[in-house]
């Protein structure tokens, strides 16, 4: 069997080389593809906190992922159209800075995911479930009909947002930006787990009943992960929609947040590069299998299958020999 | 007499028309080992589930170091220094030994909001985990997974982690079952020092143990206190022989 952190050093050198080799071939779209992989492996890496280690099987990841998506989208927009963004009785200028974006997207969907998770935590298993997935329909509908932000059509941002000493549309600084902020979020998903709140949230997963009777609340870890988790998410969001200058309600759609749970479970559920594995793969499947058919989603459902019949631990489980988290 | 480290007054628990505890007052008084039997279905796990936070009393309340604690929640009383062992082990069984009982350590220092810092690193989690192991002969399975532990370690596991508390008094639920004739002894011998520590409220079916340990008995028979005494009264008492002991010939 192989170490984890020699897969963990591998994926991480691909994702480096790949981009790399496409600038030397001169494939520009590579550069792009792959910098969607790592986007999605933001989200998943944020969705990884709560659903991999608390246990949190959340089908509403999506109204983070749409919320960054949207932050992202109005603010560019009041800029590109020099209007104000008027808000609690108080007037905002539009900005195309991406660190600003960035800090709006994180503090959005981290009060969304306090308020959802304080709802929603009250619940759990199947119940959970259904209720984050009935906030990720009520933002989708929402976004639908809000037709000061294109409503279903959604809002085309024209030129990419800035960030400070980079041409963001040159797709290797936009990649290496990107690839960063993976590498920030996975450090800090790393030091989290293997801290006390990662180990009282770790056994919160597993026995809630031990957590509180040696004094800890298993309620609150869990809403603290949930909103650290929907913080990340809503910062992918965000990158997401640079990546394509285009929001929509799609973002918002409950088909994402199963994605995001899909990838986790095919990379490795609560292991720390098990959401980069297997956006990685989802990205690479959906370009070449959706170059030869419409319906790749079959294909994608076969390994999803496979891997939940014959690999719990996912591909990094199948790699190591060591077993996923049990949610 | 000092004052109660733990009681009970009038405690009632129905379901629907089962009365699982009927005005149930026990206490339990530092230095002493209380043992609480009573046949299946007695009501003993509905009544440790009141006294720990589990369950709410339909009536009566919970006393912990002269305080009411009835309408406090389980980690509210684990703060106030209630350790308790499951019948049932309730461990992290993805997680190895040293870490079950280090979320042990990190429930006692209060303090879980630590996102940066190494768990396993902190001395004075890994300290206070590794004494605990050593006290209950755990000490060399500390890097086992839970899972791979056998009954018995499980059960000396509980106890392990209800020790990083250093609660005020101990609440065990059968912490014998499942222990080979070898491990009970062990562990009557370790619980029999433990008392003078903190007091243990001790559900048992290992009559054994019970008879060697108890300071003082209760016997529950369909949710009520039918006897209570020392073990000689209980040993001696027609009506605990014919509703209990009896039946086990």
């Amino acid at each position: 069997m192989i170490p984890e952190r020699l897969v963990n050093w591998v994926v991480f050198a691909g994702l480096l080389a790949v981009p790399l080799w496409a600038i030397v071939v001169d494939e520009p779209f590579t550069i792009t593809l792959v910098t969607r992989a790592v986007i999605l492996a933001i989200a998943a890496v944020g969705l990884n906190i709560a659903l991999g280690i608390g246990g949190l099987v959340s089908l509403g990841h999506a109204v983070f992922f749409g919320l960054g998506g949207y932050a992202m989208g109005i603010l560019a927009y009041h800029a590109q159209t020099y209007t104000s963004l008027d808000l609690f009785g108080m007037s905002f200028a539009g900005t195309k800075a991406m660190p600003i974006i960035w800090l709006v997207a994180v503090v959005v969907s981290g009060v969304a995911a306090s308020i959802i998770g304080l709802l929603s935590l009250r619940t759990s298993g199947v119940y959970f479930i259904m209720i984050t997935l009935a906030f990720g329909q009520m933002f989708y509908y929402f976004a639908i009909s809000w037709s000061t932000y294109g409503g279903e059509d959604g809002l085309s941002i024209y030129v990419r947002n800035g960030f400070p000493g980079l041409n963001t549309l040159v797709p290797i600084q936009f990649f290496g930006l990107c690839f960063v902020l993976l590498c920030v979020v996975l450090f800090l998903s790393a030091r989290l787990q293997n801290a006390p709140f990662g180990l009282a949230l770790n056994a919160a997963r597993q026995v809630p009943t031990r957590v509180e009777t040696v004094g800890l609340n298993p309620m609150r870890l869990k809403l603290v992960a949930f909103v650290i988790s929907g913080a990340i998410t809503g910062l992918a969001g965000a990158l997401f929609a640079d990546l394509n200058r285009f929001v929509s309600p799609t973002m918002f759609s409950w088909q994402l947040s199963g994605e995001l749970i899909v990838l986790i479970i095919i990379g490795g559920v609560g292991r720390l590069f098990g959401p980069v594995i297997g956006a990685c793969l989802f990205v690479a499947l959906e370009h070449w299998l959706g170059a030869l058919t419409e319906f790749w989603h079959v294909y994608l459902g076969l390994i999803l299958l496979a891997i939940v019949l014959f690999a719990r631990g996912g591909i990094i489980g199948l790699l190591t020999g060591k077993e996923g988290a049990h949610v | 007499m000092s004052d109660p480290i733990l009681a009970t007054r009038d405690l009632c628990k129905n379901f629907g028309a089962l009365t699982a505890t009927d005005s149930v007052s026990i206490d339990l008084k530092a230095g002493e080992i209380h043992a609480i039997i009573g046949p299946n279905g007695a009501g003993k796990s509905t009544l440790i589930t009141q006294i720990c936070g589990g369950l709410r009393p339909d009536s009566g309340s919970v006393h912990l170091l002269g305080r009411d604690v009835t309408t406090d929640s389980t980690q509210a009383r684990a703060q106030a220094g209630l350790g308790r062992t499951f019948q049932i082990s309730a461990l992290a069984m993805e997680d190895s030994v040293l870490e079950n009982v280090v979320l042990g350590a990190l429930g006692a220092s209060g303090n879980p909001w630590r996102f940066w810092s190494r768990a396993m690193s902190d001395r004075s989690l890994t300290a206070k985990a590794d004494a605990a192991l050593e006290r209950v002969g755990l000490i060399e399975h500390r890097n086992t997974r839970c899972a791979e532990l056998s009954h018995g370690q499980r059960r000396q596991l509980e106890v392990a982690v209800a020790l990083t508390l250093s609660p005020k008094a101990f609440v065990m639920d059968e912490p014998m079952a499942g222990l080979g004739a070898e491990g009970s002894k062990l562990l009557t011998g370790f619980l029999d020092e433990l008392r003078a520590e903190a007091p243990i409220l001790l559900v048992e079916h290992d009559m054994d143990a019970v008879f060697a340990l108890a300071d003082r008995i209760s016997v529950l028979v369909y949710g009520q206190v039918i006897a209570s005494g020392t073990v000689d009264e209980i040993r001696q008492s027609h009506a605990v022989r014919n509703a209990y002991l009896g039946e086990e010939g």
